[in-house]
């Protein structure tokens, strides 16, 4: 028997935007209720919306970075919607004219290798309020959210287990954040995810069947999205081995919720009737005609992405998968690293530098890289100074501690803690001789060679090293010890 | 409009709007708009087949506004008109949350 599943996805990614789609009001996150509307967005008879320019430009640059084709001509219409978070009783969408379609997105996956994950689709839309109704025998109804812009991201069904689910999610975060487009807070909700989930199977006779197609519902969560991918795959299979006719032929489509606690998805309804939008052309917005000299704008805003950085970084710069992958996970983070070594920063110390301690201090102070009181370009000095030899890896970590506080170069702070490493041979070739003078049976060990040589010469080194307060060169020290041990 | 308008397919669009219908009234309704359709079906007269799809009945396009905070309302103006109120919110019957935008 062969399994394969076939997952598509539907991504909503809220933009971040200063006020709603079609009305001046602001887009909050936990505002007091139903402050955020206006006649518009609550629906009042006789109001207009008008579309909102940059919602429309994040969109189109979301898109040109999917590598979608854009509509040069684009409308709106209206899908049938019955609920009271959407008062005016339908969305304002758009359905057989959207702005961009056939597009692709490259994802990394785990082992290594890259997957394209074609893009059908991706349109703005509205978005709906909140109801609220536990724990009351009537139900709460916040506008506040009502008519944010959302950009709607459709997938083909490319996607072929629970972990490429998760990966493309966190890959569009990282985009769209890296774009400017939307903050993709997981937590206020800024990507929401839906899932459409089935397997194909050829059984040992050779008969093909196909489980019905669920889509699984609003999961704002990357976990979410694939746990509930994976609880299909296992549902769908145990269900259609019980019963052969639990196909797509016999079932059709259905929605399914996710129970995050119980990690199960639940049966919400067939999906025929809630096909039923009865779409509508929307009177009260015109058309957008898109021409070469704002589609050029809007390009020329598309920045590097992340993936493509991320290469460039292991390429050009011959960083490690993992250091390119945290160096280019934040937009601010990966500047930072560009700029410290555009400063003639050596790409390798200067990533250390970041990772190993800047990022570091980001994290615990909730800050970027470049907050933390160091700029790029002191970066890129002090790297410098490792590479050079003035000062070693231990010492950089304590010249960095100062300088968050301290704004003088590098060097100035490492010579006045006396950190700079001696790299005068002839005055090293003093200490050594000394050295030497005083322990002729470590010399008289590392000359016999075998067994004793390298302890004795390790003890030698460490003599240096002390008498020289820790400040001797080791590499200059080493190629002493050489010559005079010949 | 060549087939005749049914009364399954008036309780299906009632259903669709959250309307509860009676038996009366379906049929009412189905005479009533079986009649309009029939009237708008006239349309279906004319020879379109050289004339462009018009997704806007007026000639203008590309109008939009910038992204700039007008001021809302208040809470209160906001639930003015509101026929139940609970709060700062909108009250309304308890509604199953089975769809979503
Ligand atoms: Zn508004």
């Amino acid at each position: 028997m062969n399994v394969q599943t076939i997952v598509g996805l539907e991504i909503h990614v809220q933009l971040a935007t200063r006020t709603k789609l079609f009305c001046g009001c602001k887009l909050g996150f936990g505002d007091p209720p139903n402050s955020n509307v206006c006649p518009v967005c609550l629906g009042l008879p006789g109001t207009l919306p008008v579309m909102n320019r940059t919602a429309y430009e994040y969109a189109v640059r979301t898109a040109l970075a999917l590598h979608c084709q854009i509509a040069r001509f684009t409308k709106w219409d209206r899908k049938g919607y019955y609920y009271p978070d959407l008062p005016k009783n339908y969305q304002i969408s758009q359905y057989d004219l959207p702005l961009s379609f056939d597009g692709h997105l490259e994802i990394p996956l785990e082992d290594g290798s890259a997957k394209t994950i074609r893009i059908l689709r991706a349109h703005l839309e509205e978005d709906a309020g909140k109801n609220l109704h536990e724990g009351l025998d009537h139900s709460r109804v916040d506008l506040n959210r009502t008519g944010t812009p959302l950009l709607e991201i459709v997938t083909q069904p490319d996607l072929s287990d629970p972990a490429e689910c998760r990966i493309l999610a966190e890959q569009l975060q990282r985009l769209v954040q890296y774009l400017g487009v939307s903050e993709a807070n997981m937590q206020e909700g800024h990507m929401r995810f839906e899932p459409n989930i089935n397997l194909h199977i050829t059984d040992d006779d050779g008969a093909e069947y196909r489980t019905p197609i669920c889509e699984v519902k609003n999961l704002n969560s990357f976990r979410a999205l694939e746990r509930s991918v994976a609880y299909e795959q296992w549902r769908q299979k145990q269900q259609w081995q019980r019963d052969h006719a639990y196909t797509q032929e016999n079932h059709g489509k259905q929605n399914r919720g996710w129970n995050d606690d119980r990690g199960e998805t639940v049966f919400q309804r067939a999906k025929e009737e809630a096909h039923d939008y009865r779409y509508f052309p929307e009177p009260d917005l015109v058309p957008i005609e898109m021409d070469d000299a704002w589609l050029a704008e809007i390009q020329a805003s598309v920045c590097e992405l992340p993936l493509a950085r991320q290469r460039r970084f292991i390429e050009h710069y011959g960083l490690s998968a993992y250091d390119a992958g945290v160096l280019t996970a934040a937009r601010s983070t990966a500047e930072f690293f560009d700029e410290a070594v555009a400063a003639r920063g050596p790409a390798k110390r200067v990533a250390n530098l970041i990772t190993q301690q800047g990022l570091k201090i980001a994290n615990e102070r909730g800050c970027a890289v470049g907050q933390i009181g160091i700029s790029a370009a002191r970066i890129g000095q002090l790297a410098q100074l490792i590479e050079d030899g003035t000062i070693n890896a231990s010492a950089a970590a304590a010249v960095f501690d100062t300088m968050l506080t301290d704004q003088r170069d590098p060097e100035t702070i490492a010579r006045e803690h006396r950190l700079i490493q001696q790299s005068d041979a002839a005055a090293l070739a003093v200490v050594l001789a000394e050295v030497l003078a005083a322990h002729p049976q470590a010399v008289a060990d590392v000359k016999a060679g075998g067994k004793k040589t390298k302890k004795a010469r390790g003890f030698l080194l460490g003599q240096v090293m002390q008498k020289t307060g820790g400040q001797a060169n080791p590499q200059i020290v080493n190629t002493l010890l050489d010559e005079s041990l010949q | 409009m060549s087939e005749k308008l049914t009364a399954e397919q008036v309780r299906h669009v009632a259903k669709l709007a959250r309307l509860a219908c009676t038996d009366e009234e379906i049929a009412e309704f189905t005479e009533q708009l079986a009649a309009i359709l029939q009237y708008v079906g006239q349309l279906e007269q004319v020879d379109t087949a050289d004339v462009e799809p018009l997704a806007h009945c007026l000639p203008v396009h590309n109008v939009f506004r910038r992204d700039e905070v007008r001021p809302s309302l208040t809470n209160d103006q906001a639930l003015a008109n509101a026929p139940q109120r609970d709060g700062e919110f909108f009250a309304v019957p308890k509604v199953l949350d089975d769809a979503s935008a």
